[in-house]
Order: C-alpha cells, then structure tokens, then sequence
C-alpha cells in the first residue's frame, strides 16, 4: 500500500503540505500563454522551473510544449537577472521569432527584485524587440496563490498589453475561459456557433495543445486567440468570465481598461452551470436558444433520468482546482449524488462561500482550501468514512488503490489516462460524457466485486 | 541553417567534420528553450530513490508538486520517497523566513514516519531569504538521533550535473557511519536507479557470479547499506555524471576504488562483469562470469534475430541526459542493425564526446544542449527513424512521425542487462513498425 502511513486519526499539522492538491503560479501563467497564437511563453527565472512546467503540461497534453528561459546562474542572484531577460529576448526573437513573448516571473526573480516594466523597456530601447513583435509580461511569484493564480494573472496581461477600444462597441461577447482543457474550449465554441453568438474566447488553447499528426512539427500551431481579437477585446460589449478564479482579474481589467460589462459565471460544466451560462449568452449576444442546444439538454436529462437509481446517495470526494469543483459538486447534487469531501490546495474565500452554500443539504459534507488542504488531509477524511467514487487528477489514484474506490480522471494533471483531450465536459454534451464516464466507474465496479449470484445481464 | 545561434555552433559537431571538440559544460544560453533542468533537479534524482529516507522540499509549493512520484524508481520494501513533502513556503515566510516551519514540519515527519534519514532540499529562495536550513538541521539531527542533512539546491546555481554532485556530498555525509561485517567480494553499485526494476536484474547477475552488493546507491537504496558503504572492496559506477564524484570521495577517504561501467548493450554488459572479476582476481569468478555471460547471450542472440532483420538500416536520433548512456546506446543500436545519426546530450563533458567522436559514423551529427528546433532539424536532415530521449522530447517526436523510445525516468521495461536489451529491441522495434507511421506519410 502507497498510503500506508495515513491513519485515520486526523493529526495536527502546523506547517506540513503532503502531497499536494496545488502547484505554483508559473506553469497557470505559461499554459495560459499557449492561449495566444504565436506565442512563445518564457519563465524568467532558473532553468529548472522551466523544466518542471514543460514536463508537466507535455505529461498532461501529450504535446510538444515549448518554452524558453531566462536560466539564471548564480550571478543573476546577486545583481538581478535583468541581463539574462535582456539576452533572453535577444536569442528569442533570433532563433524561434515568436510574434509575441509572454514572459513570467518565478519565486527566485520576484525575491532578488527584477522590475519587468523597467527591462523589457530596456529591451526595447537596446532594440531588441523587431518590429512588430511584442513582449509581455506578468507577476507569478510562487509563493503567492497557486497555478490558477497564475493562469489568471496571465489573463490580466493579455488584457493589459492588447485590449484597445475604439469608439465603436462591436456586436461581440468576450469569453474569458477558465483554466478548462482545449477539448472544453472547442465545446463552447461550437455552442455559441450553434447559437449564432459572435464571441471571441481568450485564451484558445484549441488546435495548439489538441493538435493533429501531420508528420510536421509546427513550433506555433494553427490555434490560439489572434492578437487581432485580443486588442478587439476592447470593442466587444460584454464580456462572460468563466470561474472566478481563472478570469475575474481580466474582467474588471477589461471593464476599467475599455469600459467593457461583464458577468462571471462558473465554468459551465453540469446541468445548473450550463443553464446559465447558454441563457447569458444567449441574452448578452441577443441570441435565440436554438431547439438544438434545447435537444442537448434534453438528451441530458433522459441520460439522467433512465440511471437516477445509480446515481443516488452515492458518497464522492474530489479534489482539484475551485472553478472546476465549484460547478462539479452543484452537477453531482443535481444528479442526486452526495458529494461529501471536497479539496483545493487554492487559496481563497469565494470556494469556501460556494460550498458552503452548495452543501448545506449533504449532511457531513467537509470542504476545505488553502494551506494544508491537500491530498494527505482528503485521504484521512475517506479513512474515517469512506467514500462510493473519486473524482479528481491523476494524485488520486494511490488513494484509489488503497481503498479500492472506483476513481474518474478529472482535472490537472492527467498523467496516466487518454481523453481528457478529446471528450469535453463542458456544457449539455460535456455533462452528458461525464455523467456517463460516473455510470461506466459505479457500473464496472458493481460488477466486479458483486457476488456472484447478482451479476445480471440487465442493469 | 538560421535555426542555430551563432554562440551555439561550437556545440554541435559532425563526425569526420571541423569542429574536434565540442565546447561543452557551458551554461546555457539565455532565451534559449534548453531541454535541461536545474541543480534543484539534479539533487532530487539522485537522492530520490533512497527509499527509507524522508525527503522534504523547503521552498513554495511547485518544486515538491513537479517531483512528487515522477522517477520511476521501484523500491522492494518501504515507500515512503513516493511521498511529497513541503513547507509551501508563502508570502509571509519570504519576508519573515521560513526556517520554523521547516522545524515544525522534520519534527512532526520524523515523530511520525521513524525515517532512517532525512533529506533536506532547499530550493531558489532559501538561501535568498536567509533561512539558516543548517542550523534547523543540526537541532534535528540531535533532537531526533537520526541524520538530518541539508542539501543546499538552489536552482540556479549551476546546472543538474551541480545537483548530482550536491546529492553526492549528501549522501557522503552517510558513508562511513556504520560499520558492518561484509563479505570477501563485496562492491556497491553506483548510478543505477532501479528504473523499471533494472537493478534487480544486476543484482541477479552478480549474485550469480559470488558477488555480494553491499550497497546500491541510490535505487532502491537503504540508509544503513550507504552509512556501510565504506567497507565494501570496489564502487562500480554507472551512469557516470551523476555518482563519478561520490565515487572520487570514497576512493580518497576511504581508499574504496572504482570502476566505470554501462549495463545497457550486450558489450558493456559483459565488460561490467568480466571487469569486475578482473578486479578481484580471481579466476572463480571470471569462470562465473563467463559461463553467465555465455548463457545469457546464447539465449539472447538468436531471439534478438527477427527484431535486427526488420530493423536493419533505420536510423537513429539519440538525445539524453548523460553522454555514457549516449555511448551505449549507439552500440546497443548497432547489435540490431541500426545506426545513429544523431547523437546529444543535456550535460556531456570533452573526453565523452570524443569517445562519440571516435565511436560514430562519419557525418553523426554531435550535440550539446540542444533544443526543440535543432532537434527536429536534425532529424529531418539525417531522415532519422527513431528518436530516443525524455519526456519533453516524446510528443515532439510522434509529431514529426517518428518512433520514439523514452531512455528516461519514464521507461516502463527494464532496459539494463541482458533481458533489459531484448526489451529494448522489442520497444524500439514496436514503435519504429507501428502502423501508425503509415498513414502519416
């Protein structure tokens, strides 16, 4: 048994982390970049950091993912690693000529001081940035927040280096997605298409970390927001956050920046989620809901409503990032499930607010966020009463093995199953798969570990 | 060729070409996307796998997150390295210093877990911010009775191949602190990580030869075998740039000499255990391994056929941490009909690349430090069948089409030994026949 130090007895902890349910700001800030078309994220910070996070997404995406850093060396630490960014950006736009450079900082360079706005204008002075490229930049100091942090601070820069508003406000709706997988991005692209909504979604990790095999290696796919649309942000008249977490900061930005509305819903995964999120489209693009869209739903519901009897009572953990759980446990309460144990390493009030609210009609349910909400601290809490299904990233599975409980891949990082690329879980068709993907977990191991006198053909 | 930088073109040599030697050990390039890590890193692989220590990462959250269970190194009792352990160090602690919470945290961990040993890593900011690790660790160490070591990894300063000598040191620290009767022919095995069970397979074979492992350092590592190291007669050394300094300590402390070996290959299989008799000199032995050596090839070479018939002529592009794991490769390749095109690595040094030098064919192109885009440059220009490599490598190549076999902390087949290279035939030629590659091109 991996976990076989946990007990259940609950022990106090003053300073300890084990194992997880977070990592840091950095890797939030270069998935986000990959977000923009041609852009090249780099870590301003030592070589390591960059290492880790590019390891980290290929793990997840199965992707070539591409990012350059500033490698600072001992020197860097004394005198600032102003020189090293000033090279960086020289070698950059010499060797993989990116159209734009999204540069993040790290624990190291936001300690010894490095003042970005002041280098990269040096950069720019020495004229090291050709015509017509641009680099931008963010603060993710890793001690601060967590990888959500970091994907939203590199949202407020995109805001910050590209949002423009002309006079005109465009007959166009911003959709700020959350830290989602591009298999849920290109789920609600087709939405609002399906619904004649004109959007423009930021970021669009869609056809850069879901590509195709083309016998090409393509250092800049296809995808990716243009800069055209970003700085076109400005114009649009509504802007939709999808979770708090990921997207308020690039909101209020883009409201105080371009004078831009906007509302922040949840990520629109499950029924409820959903439901809002298609009928504030619809009204903010001033858009009909198609009988289509009405079709998914209902196709939804009849899902719903032929396994309800599998569905009921049963007792769920999860763990992972709060705009993805926030939604997740609302969809498992409208399937009529209990989800009882809830984890995110993320800091911050509004998770703890939602579910509070969320879970005043689970008796029992425990949810816990920030310092030493961790993998470790969910676990103790399934020795004490067990749970009938997982639903998390990858970190879960000791814990799936040790206590024998059926177990959905969901979330970052998924390092050791396929899919979660290519079957959404946002919006009707996105709740369907993983209503779905919960019936094929309970359903498989009922079989399994029945007696055998009730195996039945029938279910 | 645009897709190399002027500062980097003394890093890449072609066999028979201009460049003799390659400017190597260098730091890299700012700006450039290097496929290499950190010191930090360095340190952690290394240490990783010793089994019955506690590990903790004094430093925020992601360094503890990104190396949490990614080694792959098995261990064949406890289990507590699989573990991730952290301070989180937060906004508060930088200005205020985090040394307490690293306190509370070894006396809560070590209270709990009875470790044999604790490992102390201290990432990019420790030092920065002033926390004093050794002094927490000396309290520990007296506090607890058991050794509390400091490993000051602070990413950037230097490189991974820094991280393996920080790592050495640390476990030097160990060596020489117990004392147990060991037998006449006795080595520790040096710089095999257990990766797939690999150094089960090892320690089969010199178990077969009347050798006795004292130590394995690090995979599937023990304390109390490293705290004995000292008395064994000979350290055999794989791996070299991570453990050849270890290796270099012991040999003036403690006069313990060593060996450098490979295990990958039939030829440097069997120098590893002909080289190891040799050393003892003992005739006993050397028959032993003869006879293994003979057994294990007589059933590996013909199975081998079939794989070298469909593989012969395809063309290999090798990029990998280590340039002695490089080296073996080529000659692994070459037994299944293959020949290398490309040949890099992360942290090679002068005398490894002239070794690739005189190994290769002519035109094989040599590289230090490379990059996504010369990587894939290369290929294409040496029309290269295979790549092997990592993990940041992997997708990149599938992407261009190519087979791929992950030499790394990923590989799942052991790949060491006898069985280790029929296992290495059977991966490269399932991913160099898939019918995948058919419906690209």
């Amino acid at each position: 048994m991996l976990l076989k130090h946990t007990t259940s007895k609950e022990i106090e902890r003053k300073s300890l982390t084990i194992n997880p349910a977070k990592t840091c700001q950095p890797i939030g800030a270069m998935y986000a970049a990959f977000g923009l078309h041609g852009c090249l994220p780099h870590s301003h910070g030592s070589q390591g950091c960059c290492a880790y996070h590019r390891s980290a997404l290929t793990r997840h995406f199965k992707e070539p993912v591409v990012a350059s850093t500033s490698s600072f060396s001992e020197g860097s630490s004394v005198f600032g690693g102003s020189a090293n960014l000033v090279q960086a950006i020289d070698t950059i736009f010499t060797v993989y000529n990116p159209d734009v450079v999204a540069v993040h900082t790290t624990c190291l360079s936001e300690t010894i001081g490095d003042d970005l706005t002041q280098i990269v204008s040096k950069a720019s002075d020495d004229g090291k940035i050709p015509e017509g490229k641009k680099v931008i930049y963010c603060n993710t100091p890793s001690y601060v927040g967590s990888h959500i942090t970091g994907y939203s601070s590199q949202l407020a820069a995109f805001i910050k280096f590209f949002s423009t508003s002309t006079t005109k406000k465009k007959n166009v709706i911003n959709i700020a997605a959350g830290w989602m997988e591009p298999s849920d991005m290109r789920e609600i692209k087709r939405v609002a298409k399906e619904m004649e909504a004109r959007i423009i979604m930021f970021p669009d990790m869609t056809d850069v970390l879901d590509t195709g095999l083309t016998g090409k290696y393509e250092m800049y796919p296809k995808g990716g927001t243009t800069q055209a649309d970003m700085i076109a942000t400005g114009d649009s008249k509504f802007t939709l956050g999808l979770g708090e977490y990921s997207t308020m900061d690039a909101c209020v930005k883009l409201e105080n920046k371009c004078k831009v509305r906007f509302k922040v819903l949840d990520i629109p995964i499950g029924l409820k989620a959903t439901d809002r999120f298609i009928m504030s489209l619809s009204r903010h693009a001033n858009v009909p809901v198609p009988e289509s869209i009405t079709e998914e739903r209902a196709r939804l519901l009849d899902l719903i409503s032929d396994n309800q009897k599998y569905f009921y009572g049963k007792r769920v953990a999860l763990w992972g990032d709060p705009d993805t759980l926030i939604p997740l446990t609302e969809f498992l309460i409208s399937l009529d499930m209990k989800p009882v144990y809830i984890i995110t390493g993320t800091p911050g009030k509004p998770f703890d607010e939602r579910m509070y609210e969320l879970l005043k009609d689970v008796p029992g349910a425990k949810f816990k966020s920030g310092a030493n909400a961790d993998m470790f601290q969910l676990h103790q809490w399934i020795k004490q009463e067990s749970v009938d299904l997982l639903i998390g990233n990858t970190y879960g599975k000791y814990i799936a093995r040790d206590e024998n409980i059926p177990f959905i891949r969901f979330g970052f990082p998924i390092a050791d199953r396929a899919g979660h690329n290519f079957f959404p879980k946002t919006c009707y068709v996105g709740a369907t798969n993983l209503a779905i993907q919960i019936l094929d977990a309970l359903m498989d191991y009922q079989d399994r570990t029945c007696p055998e006198e009730k195996v039945e053909f029938q279910m | 060729m645009s897709y190399i930088l002027e500062e980097r073109k003394k890093q890449i040599a072609r066999v028979g070409g201009t460049v003799k030697d390659i400017d190597c050990g260098k730091v890299s390039l700012a700006g450039s996307v290097s496929q290499r890590a950190c010191v930090f890193c360095g340190s952690r692989v290394v240490l990783y796998p010793v089994a019955d220590a506690l590990h903790i990462i004094h430093g925020p959250i992601g360094c503890a997150s990104y190396t949490w269970d990614i080694r792959g190194s098995l261990s064949s009792g406890p289990e507590l390295h699989r573990l991730s352990f952290s301070t989180d160090l937060r906004e508060k602690d930088v200005v205020f210093g985090g040394a307490e919470k690293l306190r509370q945290s070894l006396d809560e961990l070590i209270d709990r877990h009875k470790p044999k040993a604790a490992f102390v890593y201290s990432t990019c900011i420790v030092g920065v911010i002033g926390d004093d690790v050794e002094s927490v660790c000396a309290q520990m160490e007296q506090e607890k009775g058991i050794p509390v070591i400091p490993v000051q990894a602070p990413g950037f300063q230097g490189s991974k191949k820094d991280g393996y000598k920080i790592a050495c040191e640390a476990i030097f620290k160990l060596v020489g602190t117990l004392d147990k009767p060991t037998p006449k022919y006795s080595i520790n095995i040096l710089g095999d990580f257990n990766l797939a069970g690999e150094l089960w397979i090892l320690l089969e074979y010199y178990k077969k030869m009347g050798i006795h492992v004292n130590a394995s350092i690090t995979g599937d590592g023990r304390v109390d075998d490293i705290r004995n190291a000292h008395n064994a007669s000979l350290n055999v050394v794989q791996c070299s740039g991570s453990m050849i300094h270890l290796a270099k300590m012991m040999k003036e402390k403690y006069d313990v000499p060593f060996l450098r070996v490979s295990y990958f290959g039939i030829e440097d299989m069997s120098d590893a255990l002909y080289d190891v008799a040799k050393f003892f000199k003992s005739e006993e032995l050397m028959d032993a391994a003869r006879k293994l050596v003979r057994e294990e090839i007589g059933r590996l070479i013909p199975a081998l056929v079939p794989y070298k018939e469909a593989l012969s002529g395809k063309r290999a592009a090798i990029y990998v941490g280590g340039a002695f794991k490089a080296i073996s490769l080529v000659k692994a390749l070459r037994l299944i009909g293959m020949k290398t095109v490309v040949i890099g690595s992360q942290t090679g040094d002068k005398d490894d690349y002239k070794m690739i030098q005189e190994l290769c064919d002519d035109d094989t192109i040599i590289v230090d430090d490379s990059n996504p885009v010369e990587l894939s440059a290369f290929v294409k220009e040496t029309k290269a069948d295979l790549f092997i490599g990592g993990v940041k490598e992997r997708p990149i190549a599938y992407k261009i089409g190519l087979g791929f076999c992950d030499h790394n902390h990923e590989r799942k087949e052991p790949l060491a030994g006898y069985d280790g290279m029929l296992n290495f035939a059977k991966e490269v030629y399932a991913t160099c026949m898939s019918p995948v590659w058919k419906f690209v091109k």
